[in-house]
């Protein structure tokens, strides 16, 4: 077990240097999400008395930028558990395969750098959202997102792993962004309250884990939420495992033979 | 650890129906530098990935350094290094950082990394390209960096999957230089599949001839050399072409006799003695002969005589020209 500890870490420190060391993705994987940011909050500059369902007296901007940290985790930690799909391609995986750790190092591994990738973005977006006017409720609530922040990045891993482990190359990965990310990312009330949406589609969004992951974030960082917090923490907790367990399950069948 | 390094019995691999690897039993032992020779599709790959644990046996077993494939997964992969055929280091980090990542997942303290990539990255001469990134390899650097990551946790069986696939001849005379050298002074039983007859001739003490998931032959590449007994002479005529048949063909001596565009091929035995009785024929009934060459039999003749062809026709082509340098997966 220590071994793989070690392997866990191992797999990390990878992600961390190829992360750090592509500097053109790294500033472009921000680019979507600080634009999302800007433009939808100059646009919507009027706030609350735009939108019903924004709470009273909150800027748009303030409602706005949890709900794009929860994009940036959604879509930086989905294409971390499909980055399996490149080192499949690549034939690194295989380098990790035959050593003799765990499949599940390999996945906590990834996991961990998926996590810490998301969060560096998080902090960059957060810092954009301060320069534009949104106030933090406080420092135990900023401590208090970044669990949430763990939580959403490790869900959709698994769920970027699971795809990843279905998938034969890269052809999926349009269909997926198109037909699963971003409908995840419009119906997690992450731009607007869910309140807006007609009483079925307000259903389906009630399945998106990021939903409660966005509400969870709005809580802490600028402490106002649609459900109660403690419900937000629990739900993505469970969500949380039952991603990651399947992502890890498909992980280990699709690779033995 | 007693015992042969490897030790297959009646191992057996079956995908949906098809049989790739078909009951083979071999021994390895300690030390050896051991060849599986064969055509693509002939289940050397599937078998170096059984007994990697990269795929599990259908039927029979497999130990490898006196571990079950199956059982002890774990203990196998510490016993033993891999080249795979298809390159799987990561082009985004250093030679230095892809060994530091190897050696880290083989749970090798700061100290023992550092003292084995100096090491390995010396015998394959990168040494001075330790902290260039990966991406701005050659071919032969890349393989000889695999090669040297191989070896870097000190396994004691190495499998190299077509170490030399895809490389021009002289990279390839030189990684075949590095792992002689390493058979010899790490003392690493080295087992590598290949199908460039040349390539186990050179290297091999041993080598297993797979066809079609089972070994045909089994011997050293003498001993099956000699099994084919006769030498090949050819002879490129210009002028007294029949009168040149007339007269060899009453020779007792000549096994066979075939022709084509002008030229004669001759199958005897002991050329070299042979070649002056033959010119002294050629020069009593006035045969013009532009050029003459002989060659000894090649374990490619050794394949052919074992499976009755020279590659697996898969439709047209020319034999060997069609498994060129250029790689191709499994």
């Amino acid at each position: 077990m220590r071994l793989d500890l070690y392997a866990i870490y191992s797999i990390w420190q990878r992600e961390m240097l190829r992360f750090f060391r592509l500097k053109s993705r790294l500033i472009g994987s921000l680019g979507a999400p600080f634009f999302f940011l800007a433009f939808l909050g100059m646009g919507f500059r009027g706030g609350g008395a735009m939108m019903p369902g924004i709470p009273e007296g909150m800027s748009y901007i303030a409602f706005l930028t949890p709900g794009i940290i929860g994009m940036t985790i959604l879509f930086q930690s989905t294409f971390a558990g499909l980055s399996v799909l490149w080192d499949r391609e690549f034939g690194f995986l295989k380098e990790m395969m035959v050593a003799p750790v765990s499949r599940m190092a390999i996945v906590l591994g990834r996991t961990a750098g998926g996590v810490t990738t998301s969060i560096v973005q998080s902090m960059v977006i957060l810092t954009a959202g301060i320069f534009m006017g949104v106030s933090l409720s406080g420092i135990r609530g900023f401590l208090l997102s970044l669990v949430f922040m763990i939580l959403i990045g490790s869900t959709f891993i698994g769920m970027g792993l699971a795809f990843a482990s279905r998938m034969k190359d890269m052809s999926g990965f349009s269909l997926i962004m198109n037909f699963i990310i971003f409908p995840l990312f419009f119906l997690s009330g992450a731009i607007f309250p869910i309140e807006q949406f007609p009483a079925g589609i307000r259903l389906i969004a009630y399945l998106d884990p990021l939903t409660y992951g966005v509400d969870g974030l709005r809580y802490c960082l600028v402490g106002a939420s649609a459900f109660s917090p403690l419900a937000d923490l629990g739900i993505l907790f469970l969500a949380c495992i039952a991603m990651l367990g399947l992502g890890a399950y498909l992980f280990e069948v699709s690779e033995v033979e | 650890m007693d015992g042969p390094a490897i030790a297959l019995r009646s191992l057996t691999k079956r995908f949906k129906g098809l049989v790739a690897v078909d009951g083979i039993d071999l021994e390895i032992e300690k030390g050896e530098l051991f060849g599986l020779l064969g055509p693509n599709g002939a289940g050397k790959s599937t078998i170096i990935k059984m007994l990697t644990t990269m795929l599990k046996p259908t039927s029979g077993s497999a130990i490898v350094w006196g571990h079950d494939v199956l059982r002890d997964r774990d203990a196998v992969r510490s016993s033993v290094g891999v080249v795979f055929q298809d390159p799987t280091l990561d082009t985004m980090l250093t030679a230095r950082e892809n060994l530091d990542f190897h050696g880290r997942m083989y749970g090798m303290n700061a100290e023992r990394r550092k003292n084995g990539i100096e090491e390995v990255l010396d015998l394959v001469d990168l040494a001075e390209k330790a902290n260039v990134l990966v991406e701005e390899f050659s071919g032969g650097m890349r393989r000889r960096l695999e090669i040297a990551r191989g070896l870097m946790h000190r396994p004691h069986v190495l499998f190299l999957d077509e170490p030399t696939l895809g490389l021009d001849s002289q990279t390839r005379r030189h990684i075949w230089q590095y792992i002689k050298e390493m058979n010899l002074q790490e003392e690493v039983t080295v087992v590598l599949t290949t199908h460039y007859m040349e390539e186990a001739d050179n290297l091999c003490k041993r080598v297993a001839i797979i066809d079609n998931g089972r070994i045909v032959a089994l011997d050293s590449p003498e001993n099956l050399k000699d099994l084919i007994s006769a030498d090949i002479i050819n002879l490129a005529v210009l002028e007294g072409h029949d009168d040149l048949l007339q007269a060899l063909e009453p020779q007792g001596w000549i096994r066979s006799i075939q022709t084509s565009n002008g030229e004669v091929q001759l199958h005897v035995d002991h050329a070299q003695a042979r070649m002056p009785e033959i010119m002294a024929i050629a020069y009593r009934h006035d045969v013009a002969i532009a050029s003459v060459s002989m060659h000894e039999p090649t374990l490619e003749d050794v394949f052919l005589k074992f499976t009755g062809r020279k590659i697996r026709a898969e439709g047209g082509g020319g034999a060997f020209a069609r498994m060129g340098p250029w790689r191709r997966r499994r």
